[in-house]
């Protein structure tokens, strides 16, 4: 009697012992599945120079200097290329969880610009899952550098190029992510009747993090024109580099053979060549800010 | 020795029936650093937590993803940067009522309390103690506390560059309401 008694005893503490457990595992019972959505795929809207999945959040206000110095080739004398700077500033801003849009000026041939990107797939885990984000991008850009002819009948127009780009991109592990972006830029004016108004292409970027605030990127678009077709040596845009992360700011360090650094200038226009050392050092630096702050859903204090 | 023996079974049975279970999926946990160049909040409305008056246990898990900011770059800086949410998705604290050692669920009002168990953060696992109160009325039980945590203790690491802007230690405010009482289930 006396050892059944102690075994109820032992058994009732080991029932205790294991209450907070069980306590644990009611809450894990009937847990409804969430969607984790992906997030961070890249560090900044650009991957290089082009644009990557990622999009300004809502409210969110991003304030960007781009700068590509000369050719890293042009000697002591031009400083490696330091001497020279090409600027592209511009303003971004994410209106919702879906649509951001931004205005710029770059000093290559004095050109404005704007942009929309819509966020059309989210790559996520849990109660929906995709393997992939999608975005799209539309832009248009302004040349307003003075037109090398002006006895002929210039049009407004000429000065106007478009891009369509659309960009699907994985984040592979917390280190890797990878995108393609078929892109299609149409020129309203070009050089000679023997250069093409449309260009196709398609861009590949990915990057690899090193640690957890830096990350080194690199981005291509293979112009799928044939390069003939150019009344000037035109090459594919590559881009390396890496990004830094610190706070508010991403610092993206890049060597790039093109000079500029919207999607008109750098698909169909990079007249650089890695291989002959044409390599332009340049940085992007982003800045957010926040505009609108989110509001916590039924905060309850 | 066999009226024992009942009494022994009829207390085991206790602590094994759910009849002073309480739970809950909608609890407050939020967060407050300070210092004089940046203040960082963030709130989660989604705590899920489990009471149960019988054994004192109470038990809280966390899912670090529902904590959100008013700056949603700061959100992102948080599950990537500090939290690794990908890899450690929850956070857990197991632990038991102290003080008082027997709280009557039938008595409305407020008492104070005194808590202390196991935090696990990032796989690390520390002692908690902390004091709070507890307010019964008649739709549920709200469980209410302040304390801090230092995030070093709980393998984040903190960057110099925003060393000045997140304080040391952070404020965590807990505000649990009980209101779903688990039915006997035995």
């Amino acid at each position: 009697m006396k050892n059944l008694f102690a075994a109820v005893i032992l058994a009732s503490l080991g029932l205790s012992a294991a209450a907070q457990d069980d306590l644990l595992n009611i809450l894990k019972e009937d847990e409804k599945q969430e969607t984790n959505y992906t997030t961070a795929t890249f560090k900044s809207t650009r991957i290089m120079n082009g644009h990557s999945i990622e999009r300004m959040p809502g409210g969110q206000l991003d304030f960007r200097i781009s700068h590509r110095f000369g050719r890293l080739n042009s000697g002591a004398y031009e400083f490696f290329g330091l001497d020279q700077s090409n600027i592209h500033f511009s303003l971004e801003y994410g209106f919702n969880k879906w649509f951001m849009a931004g205005i710029g000026r770059g000093s290559y041939e004095k050109t404005f610009d704007a942009f929309g990107k819509f966020s059309i797939l989210r790559q996520s885990t849990g109660a929906v899952s995709m393997p992939v984000s999608v975005s799209a991008v539309t832009s248009v850009a302004l040349k307003t550098v003075k037109f090398p002819d002006p006895s002929r009948t210039n049009y407004f127009s000429s000065r106007l190029s478009y891009t369509a780009q659309i960009l699907v991109g994985r984040k592979f592990s917390q280190a890797i992510s990878f995108q393609l972006t078929p892109s299609y830029v149409h020129r309203n004016l070009v050089a000679t009747a023997l250069d093409p108004n449309d260009i196709y292409s398609l861009g590949a970027g990915g990057r690899i993090k090193l640690t957890k605030r830096i990350s080194f990127n690199g981005e291509y678009y293979y112009m799928i024109n044939p390069k003939s077709d150019f009344s000037q040596k035109i090459y594919d845009p590559l881009a390396l580099g890496f990004d830094i992360e610190t706070g508010g700011h991403v610092f993206q360090l890049i060597f790039t053979n093109s000079l500029g650094m919207i999607e008109k200038a750098f698909i169909g226009e990079t007249t650089g060549s890695w291989r002959k050392g044409d390599v332009h050092f340049g940085f992007n630096i982003s800045r957010v800010f926040t505009v609108k702050k989110n509001i916590p859903d039924n905060r309850n204090q | 020795m066999t009226r024992y023996l009942i009494f022994s079974i009829l207390l085991s049975c206790t602590i094994t029936s759910n009849a002073q279970k309480y739970m809950t999926r909608n609890g407050y946990i939020g967060f407050y650093s300070h210092t004089p160049l940046e203040d960082i909040k963030a709130d989660n409305n989604q705590v899920a937590a489990a009471l149960d008056l019988a054994t004192n246990e109470i038990v809280f898990q966390v899912n670090i993803r529902s904590f959100h900011f008013e700056r949603s770059l700061m959100e992102e800086h948080f599950n990537e940067n500090y939290m690794e949410s990908e890899k450690f998705p929850k956070a857990t604290f197991k632990g038991k009522v102290t003080d008082p050692v027997k709280i009557d669920p039938t008595k409305k009002g407020s008492i104070d309390v005194t808590v202390s168990g196991d935090m696990t953060i990032k796989d690390v696992t520390k002692p908690v103690t902390a004091k709070g109160t507890m307010e019964i009325t008649d739709d549920g039980i709200t469980a209410s506390s302040k304390f801090n945590i230092t995030p070093e203790d709980y393998n984040i690491t903190i960057p110099g560059v925003v060393r000045e802007k997140i304080a040391k230690s952070f404020e965590v405010t807990v505000s649990i309401k009980f209101t779903t009482q688990l039915k006997n289930s035995k």
